[in-house]
């Protein structure tokens, strides 16, 4: 695996700090009129998610991890993996629970969805920002009801619960923004 | 967003602003009979500080063909002590200084530096014109003034001239995640300095009485307590580190061990070695006058007198656009 200095380092560079996959969310470069530079770098770990701040030397040389973002297509839960494939290889990936996380309740067959693979194994799915899904349980809708406020809950297809204005029926098709789980409009 | 590198970083109304500065900075030193002065950006010698890095020029009588290695200045200061011990009298000069590897939201390969020498004067005295200085251009700043040690006793409970090493890097790792190895005590302290208590300084604050290891340029003295500490000041402005000064060292001997101990710094820490300027340490042979000098980044003065975000709100063009 590949080395790189602190002064090489930059935003969005992902290396390897105590065993884990780490990638830099913010690099400073830190130096006194008088005095040996630092870079203070902010990090993200991959795995767990936890941010912090760590503080190297000039030249000192942190280990780049083998991570990488790929487009892959959803394909199904087998209750305990899930299945995704690559649109152009075939290749199958499945990844875990950890690996899923919040993603899970807006995942649906056929959606493309960046996971991200750490030495080819899945650590983590970002959904597409904008999905499609059915409202599978909502109370009955207000008629006439599309310029009030107002809204209630709607169970979708993935299990998801999302509020949605009044005058949404069961069975139509809802697109949701992914990031803020919020209701952006009927899809059609 | 799209980013067209051809435009200036900063708006035109901020280089309106810096003109304006500039102007009045100009306006103070001819008010105050300091002379301005010229000296060669271009240098046949380099800084010795193992920590600032010169960029290298070719100089050649024939396109493409180097006849002589040039340094790019980090600032202008050994230049001006030669003016000085020639009978210049009181000097300033702004320029631009070049420091290789230097980038970031406060740092850019080449910046302007204001730079001057009082005669007669001493650190103290000095300090009161920089604050005189920034207070015509920032008239609100209000300016306070602490000793390093001070400051490291009463924000961290250390005695930052007498701790040990250990100790140093104990405190030091509390508050920074920092697990590398440095047996250099000044690694841990300017550590401390820039991570933990220049971010606690609030307005102007001079840190003076520098531990005597970080005297660069500046003469050694004692104390009230008897503690060997270096003429220097540091000013912070919000936390931003924004001048450096010193009662000059004069002494031409104590100049040269000086050079020759950075070159061996260099050297031990596999730095190149260049050519160290000797013709600084025959001005203080001739004599360079009891004086106090400083240099003030002008670019992060201008930054923090428009409560700018970064120096590219104020510089024309960055490294990135250049």
């Amino acid at each position: 695996m590949a080395n790189y200095s602190s002064n090489q380092f930059k935003n969005g560079m992902k290396v390897m700090i105590d065993g884990d996959p780490c990638s830099m969310v913010d690099v400073e470069f830190v130096k006194p009129g008088k005095g040996q530079a630092f870079t203070r770098v902010r990090l993200r770990n991959l795995l767990t998610g936890r941010i912090w701040e760590r503080t190297f030397k000039s030249n000192e040389s942190v280990e780049s991890a083998d991570v990488m973002d790929s487009d892959l297509e959803y394909l199904y839960n087998d209750g305990e993996m899930w299945h995704f494939m690559d649109p152009n290889s075939f290749d199958q990936v499945a990844a875990d629970k950890n690996a899923v996380g919040e993603a899970d309740k807006w995942l649906k067959e056929q959606d493309k969805c960046v996971v991200t693979l750490w030495n080819d194994n899945p650590i983590s799915v970002t959904p597409p920002n904008f999905v499609e899904l059915e409202v599978v349980e909502t109370d009955p809708g207000l008629k006439g009801d599309t310029a009030q406020g107002g809204s209630k809950p709607a169970t979708l297809s993935t299990g998801a619960v999302v509020r949605v204005p009044l005058f949404i029926e069961q069975g139509e098709v809802l697109r949701i923004d992914t990031r803020t789980g919020e209701y952006v409009s009927r899809a059609n | 967003m799209q980013d067209e590198l051809w435009r200036p970083g900063a708006p035109i109304r901020n280089l309106r602003v810096r003109a304006a500065m500039l102007a009045r900075i100009r306006g103070f030193f001819a008010e105050r009979k300091v002379l301005e002065v010229e000296t060669p950006v271009l240098s046949k010698c380099a800084v010795s500080d193992p920590f600032i890095d010169s960029l290298e020029v070719g100089f050649g009588f024939q396109p493409g063909i180097e006849d002589e290695r040039l340094y790019l200045q980090t600032s202008p200061e050994y230049a001006m002590k030669r003016l000085l011990a020639a009978g210049s009298g009181d000097i300033y000069q702004m320029a631009k200084v070049f420091r290789n590897g230097e980038s970031g939201r406060r740092h850019n390969p080449e910046f302007t530096m204001l730079e001057w020498y009082r005669l007669g004067f001493d650190d103290q005295r000095l300090m009161d014109e920089v604050a005189a200085l920034i207070q015509t251009v920032v008239p609100e700043l209000s300016v306070t003034c602490r000793s390093y040690a001070d400051l490291f006793e009463q924000e961290l409970g250390l005695d930052p001239h007498r701790a040990e090493l250990a100790e140093l890097q104990r405190v030091c790792r509390e508050h920074v995640d920092a697990p590398f190895e440095d047996n250099d005590r000044d690694t841990w302290l300017n550590l401390l300095m820039s991570h933990v208590l220049e971010p606690r300084l609030r307005g102007a604050v001079f840190i003076h009485s520098y531990p005597a290891s970080m005297a660069a340029l500046a003469r050694v003295r004692a104390d009230d307590s008897g503690r060997l500490v270096a003429a220097r000041f540091e000013l912070f402005v919000d936390g931003v580190e924004l001048a450096n000064g010193y009662h000059e060292l004069t002494d031409a001997r104590e100049q040269a061990r000086r050079l020759a101990s950075d070159q061996r710094q260099r050297a031990m820490l596999g730095l190149p070695q260049r050519p160290l300027d000797q013709r600084l340490v025959q001005a203080l042979e001739a004599g360079l006058p009891e004086c106090a000098g400083v240099a003030l980044g002008v670019d992060r003065l201008v930054m923090l007198a428009l409560k700018a975000e970064g120096l590219r709100e104020v510089v024309s063009f960055m490294h990135e656009r250049a």
